[in-house]
């Protein structure tokens, strides 16, 4: 066993399998362990029930049983309002500019890793611990890496590719070194009773996980419906609100053609989908902004490197050309039919997470 | 309970204090040797009665009252609905007003059980203001005494700010005008007299865990005359008051906690004093923009409150927590929802001060020792929350 008696950690912990496994590890490994629960903004209630799913008095009772069990100390946050105002803001204000938004990546650059961690160091805690299926590893520079998660299946780290050294160097993820099967089995020999509870889901602050539904009550201006266009302006149609759209999409687009039609790209200026063939569909190159290098150098040259378009999509093989102003552009060996602006551009060099950013509208 | 640390210094004697070792020692025999049922009519329960009623003695000697005037409970927060229920309800019965007279700065038992008597039973509260100490004032209570009050309410010490109401002069002025005076005596127990006679009140709720009692044990003192409607029916128990059977071993405990008490109440509220002096001069000193919340004089000897404007108190509580200090926020906050405090929006601190109350109560272990540890942690603690960024949700 390692010996970290003198090192102080708070894990987030939200009630569910993976952080409360974070916990039980940091134990095992003999940290001093401080469960901490961020009571974030959700929708309390909408169509006239009682819908919360984050943070219910539920999981907020389960997490303080699970310290209590693992004998810490437990303290819940108060972070709604400044949850509401980075992310949720950023939610609709995205897609308000007809793009689509990951809001975990915003959650982690805003809240985890600098609201939460802030809080945590403040509590003369060494590191800040999550349940996030990802690894950090220190280089032979003494830099820090952020590493894929042992289960491939798993991997978060996709959504921590805001990170930087400042916060990888208090980072920890206990769980990214096991597989889900296997952290599961943890649960279940340390006697935590969330070993057989389900995964949670994305987009915690939407009651129903209907972001449509969200933003029609919550931001209906960005729910206007307006004109589905082709390529060179030509209306052939009406949609019921840019959100309810994905690039790539086909079906339910309600547009009579002779030859199939895909959502190419979403224009917010004139509150129009524009819909094209196949051929149309696939993009080669995008760019992105917001860009961070985890290692805190932007390369100097363009380099070979694998690039994530989305939460889940495969890594695909491309040239990547750091630009200035915290920019980059990505040229892919191949098209990518599903490059979807908002969403993160993140830049693998095998396991390693080189950096990441925000995929750019193409210019017309 | 922070299990790593070195120091933990308790600083939440308002929250619960521990049994005193005496008070242990008295309640064992009637776990396992004097079992019986104080209603059973054999030998059993002859003893186990005797037992009940040697501590409803104890109780009335020290409230100066008759022993069939004390009312054995659960709870404070027991104590507290059966007097406000019982009364209103008979008064609805005996057709003799509808009014129920209360502060804002009363138990949330004494809030919640009149805002249910308002919501399903269409009584009329009036919520009289406090001041920036957290007085009520005197003449406010005369006037909302008058015809058509049922009974009124009023905190003897209040549990957040630990202001001391002058409850003899209400008794005096609910008495002129017939109206019932029920006091929560609560925190006041173990500090203040509790003389009913000095007081002059018709009915008064104390809880034996606030005075090295045991947790589940309660008294309600009611006037003899007045007739409660009970709000849990059942056995003939404690006069046809409360149904139930006499947890004896809880009773006997708070019959000896309450004599202990007050046997050395001189001296264990002398050292209250002086630690608490101690501490509200150490905080007020050494943080800046720190103030003391309720009567400077008039408050509870053990009782120290602040509040710190842009501190909000769970997470001061946190960081003394994390530090080894035990304290108490002036809202509820276990559930990171931070309201900000009623009693202190009432005494008319802003919103953000609301959010910023810290109570710290001594007791009888706190040494001086921990007084410092304490001064240092808050001051630690207040630097630290300040620095932090991120707007609060109030």
């Amino acid at each position: 066993m390692r010996n970290n008696s003198d090192k102080r950690v708070v894990v987030a912990m939200s009630g569910g399998v993976d952080s409360s496994v974070a916990a039980a590890l940091l134990l095992e490994q003999g940290y001093h362990v401080i469960g901490m629960m961020m009571r974030l903004w959700s929708e309390e209630t909408f169509g006239g029930g009682i819908h919360n799913r984050c943070c219910t008095p539920d999981q907020m009772a389960d997490a303080r049983r699970i310290a209590a069990k693992l004998g810490i100390p437990f303290y819940v946050l108060d972070t709604k309002a400044v949850f509401r105002n980075t992310v949720v803001e950023f939610f609709i204000n995205q897609h308000r500019a007809g793009l689509t938004p990951n809001p975990c990546l915003e959650c982690n650059r805003q809240i985890r890793f600098h609201f939460l961690l802030e809080n945590a160091l403040s509590l003369d805690a060494d590191f800040l611990a999550t349940g996030h299926y990802a690894r950090v590893d220190r280089g032979g520079d003494g830099r820090y890496v952020l590493k894929k998660a042992v289960d491939a299946q798993k991997d978060q780290s996709y959504v921590l590719s805001v990170l930087g050294q400042e916060q990888l160097a208090h980072a920890l993820f206990p769980v990214g070194d096991f597989t889900k099967p296997q952290v599961r089995e943890i649960a279940a020999r340390a006697g935590l009773p969330t070993a057989s509870k389900k995964d949670s889901q994305d987009l915690c602050f939407v009651g129903d996980n209907n972001y449509r539904r969200f933003l029609a009550d919550h931001a209906p201006d960005v729910m206007k419906p307006g004109p589905i266009v082709r390529k060179n302006g030509e209306i052939i149609g009406q949609h019921a609100g840019l959100p309810n759209y994905t690039i790539g999409q086909r079906k339910g687009l309600g547009v009579n053609s002779h030859e199939p039609l895909y959502v190419i790209a979403m224009n917010p200026f004139r509150n129009a989908l524009v819909v094209g063939t196949a051929d149309e569909l696939g993009q080669k190159v995008l760019t992105a902004g917001r860009v961070n290098w985890v290692s805190g150098e932007t390369p100097r040259q363009p380099f070979r490197a694998e690039v994530k378009i989305r939460y889940k999509a495969m890594p695909a093989p491309a040239w990547v050309e750091p630009l200035p102003d915290a920019r980059m552009r990505v040229s892919f060996d191949e098209p990518l039919r599903d490059i979807t602006p908002g969403q993160a551009a993140v830049v693998y060099d095998g396991e390693v997470v080189l950096g990441g950013g925000v995929i750019e509208r193409p210019a017309d | 309970m922070a299990a790593n640390l070195p120091v933990y210094v308790y600083m939440d004697h308002s929250a619960s204090t521990p049994t005193d070792a005496r008070v242990v020692e008295a309640m064992l025999p009637y776990f396992t040797q004097v079992y019986g049922n104080a209603s059973s009519a054999h030998e059993f329960g002859r003893k186990a009665e005797d037992a009940v009623e040697t501590a409803r003695e104890t109780v009335a000697r020290i409230l100066n009252c008759q022993p069939k005037e004390i009312v054995f409970t659960s709870c404070g927060s027991e104590s507290d609905n059966l007097a406000l229920r019982g009364a209103a309800w008979a008064a609805r019965r005996g057709g003799q007003g509808n009014r129920l007279v209360t502060t804002p700065i009363e138990h949330s038992a004494v809030t919640k059980t009149v805002e249910q008597l308002a919501a399903l039973m269409a009584f009329e509260p009036v919520v009289l203001p406090v001041d920036r100490e957290g007085l009520v004032d005197v003449e406010d209570f005369a006037n909302a005494c008058g015809e058509g009050a049922a009974v009124a309410s009023v905190i003897y010490a209040n549990n957040e700010v630990g202001t001391i109401e002058p409850i003899s002069r209400f008794a005096a002025l609910a008495r002129e005008q017939g109206v019932w005076l029920h006091t929560d005596a609560v925190q006041a127990a173990g500090q203040i007299t509790l003389d009913v006679q000095e007081l002059g009140v018709d009915m008064m709720s104390l809880s034996a865990h606030k005075f090295y009692g045991p947790k589940g044990a309660g008294v309600l003192y009611v006037r003899d005359g007045i007739e409660l409607i009970p709000s849990q029916s059942g056995g003939s128990h404690e006069n046809g008051r409360r149904a139930g059977t006499h947890a004896t071993p809880l009773i006997v405990g708070l019959a000896k906690a309450l004599e202990i008490a007050y046997d050395e109440l001189d001296a264990h509220v002398a050292q209250y004093r002086t630690r608490r002096d101690h501490l509200v001069e150490g905080i007020l000193s050494r943080v800046p923009g720190a103030l003391l919340s309720g009567h400077r004089e008039r408050r509870l000897p053990s009782h120290a409150s602040f509040v710190f404007d842009g501190v909000d108190s769970s997470r001061l509580v946190m960081h003394l927590d994390a530090k080894g200090v035990a304290a108490s926020g002036g809202s509820a906050c276990k559930t990171g929802n931070p309201e900000p405090s009623a009693t202190l929006l009432a005494m008319g601190y802003s919103r953000r001060e609301a959010i910023g109350g810290l109570r710290l109560t001594v007791g009888r272990q706190t040494t001086e020792a921990d007084v410092d540890y304490t001064i240092n942690a808050v001051v630690e603690a207040v630097e630290k929350v300040r620095k932090l960024s991120g707007e609060l949700t109030v």
